[in-house]
């Protein structure tokens, strides 16, 4: 099968204006993953499928990710001009990455016995732009699993042909798996709590004042 | 009866003769042919159905017909974790079938909610809406710890009268066996317990 970069080739051969990056993954597996613009997606998604030499026929799994804000501290250094003499000064600067939500399909070919390809479609944010082209016309069995994470984590996935809640009821409110979802404040006493419920368990009771759980 | 009636009936029982009372032969009916309900909801299942099989040979209690409609089973055994949005069901199930009616909570999840407690989906044991006859805790429990439970079960059913503040359901008119099913709300199920068969466990909260 070609490589990560050998696909991105002949996906921008094939589509010069589509945005389409590989995602190298530094662990032993190397299974590096290609990052696909919103706006080609279902273009290259069918490309992939009908080419006689790649025929991805197979989406095996559709899953989503959540990826909040992140403060990232940087050390920088910058030449300034201090009392007339050229210094380099080291700085440390704190920037945000803007979050997002993100799809990952992992595609295999049954006619040519290869794969898995791992496509990443990302939202522009995790508020307001959470929509991303539906690859159910290219692929039948991503119907549930975009559904899926649509319940879970909000994506609305546009040309989806049923785009509703699969797991949780309709009026549910909230999208459960995404990082900053707050549960119904429902703890029970329970003999061996731990991690999150442990913070539970230590609040006071009932009439005083309550503790701010840790984020 | 008497220790010395007892005595009586079994040694007239060795000579062939059967003395015994209405509420012990309509008793050990009931509780010889308990019918479950034929539903599983998670891996519990498939020990409830490996207790049906051959090697654990649920008919020798009687317990052999899972019946597919709730109108013709006596034993609702609930195996398996109850999520948040088949809550609901389960409790309309129950509604359904007639009395008199039993129910298993089997497995941790069904008890509890398991390890699956302080999810957002699972329900803290099937107990808040439906009033549940025996727990068999495991996760998931053998069919051995199964079959343990039914025959917990029958002696329950043997040791209700047919008289008095303990007979059967069905020969009460001051109790009800349907019990509200409730509604989803925005995040949790509405109520989320039902009061009058269960009452939240008082949290303690020294030594921690």
């Amino acid at each position: 099968m070609e490589s990560a970069e050998q696909l991105r080739d002949r996906l921008l051969a094939a589509f010069p204006e589509a945005r389409v990056e590989v995602l190298a993954n530094p662990a032993p597996v190397a299974q590096h993953s290609l990052i696909i613009g919103a706006t080609h997606a279902v273009q290259i998604a069918t490309l992939l499928r009908d080419d006689p030499d790649l025929a991805f026929d197979y989406a095996s799994n559709v899953t989503g990710v959540d990826r909040p804000d992140q403060e990232i501290k940087e050390k920088v250094t910058v030449k300034e001009t201090v009392d007339g003499e050229e210094k380099e000064v080291t700085k440390e600067v704190t920037r945000t990455e803007p979050g997002y939500l993100e799809a990952v399909y992992h595609l295999y070919s049954m006619a040519k016995r290869h794969g898995p390809v791992i496509l990443r479609l990302r939202t522009e944010n995790r508020t307001d732009k959470v929509t991303l082209p539906s690859l159910t016309p290219v692929w039948r069995s991503c119907e549930f699993q975009e559904r899926e994470i649509y319940d879970l984590f909000g994506i609305v996935f546009e040309d989806h042909p049923d785009l509703r809640r699969l797991l949780m009821w309709d009026d549910f409110e909230g999208h459960p798996m995404r990082k900053d979802y707050v549960e119904p404040d429902d703890y029970e006493w329970e003999p061996t709590p731990h991690d999150a419920v442990l913070i539970k368990a230590k609040r006071p009771a009932d009439g005083e004042e309550a503790a701010p759980l840790a984020p | 009866m008497t220790e010395a009636d007892e005595k009586t009936i079994q040694d007239l029982r060795r000579s062939g003769i059967l003395l015994t009372t209405l509420e012990d032969l309509y008793n050990w009916g009931r509780s010889n042919s308990v019918w479950p309900l034929q539903f599983g909801l998670a891996c519990c299942a498939i020990e409830m159905i490996a207790a049906s099989m051959s090697r654990f040979d649920i008919a020798r209690f009687g317990s052999e017909v899972f019946r597919p409609s709730p109108r013709q089973a006596d034993l609702m055994i609930v195996s398996g974790t109850v999520t948040k949005k088949m809550a609901p069901q389960v409790v309309r199930l129950y509604n359904q079938m007639p009395e008199p009616k039993y129910v298993i909570a089997m497995g941790a999840c069904a008890i509890s909610g398991g390890p699956f407690k302080q999810g957002y989906n699972v329900l803290k044991g099937i107990d808040r809406y439906i009033p549940v006859d025996v727990h068999i805790p495991g996760c998931p429990p053998r069919p051995e710890a199964l079959l343990n439970g039914l025959m917990e079960l029958q002696e329950k059913i043997r040791e209700q009268n047919l008289t008095g503040e303990n007979r059967p359901h069905h020969l009460r008119s001051d109790v009800s066996g349907e019990f509200p099913v409730p509604e989803f709300g925005a995040c949790d199920l509405e109520p989320p317990s039902n009061p009058a068969v269960w009452t939240p466990p008082e949290p303690i909260r020294e030594g921690l």
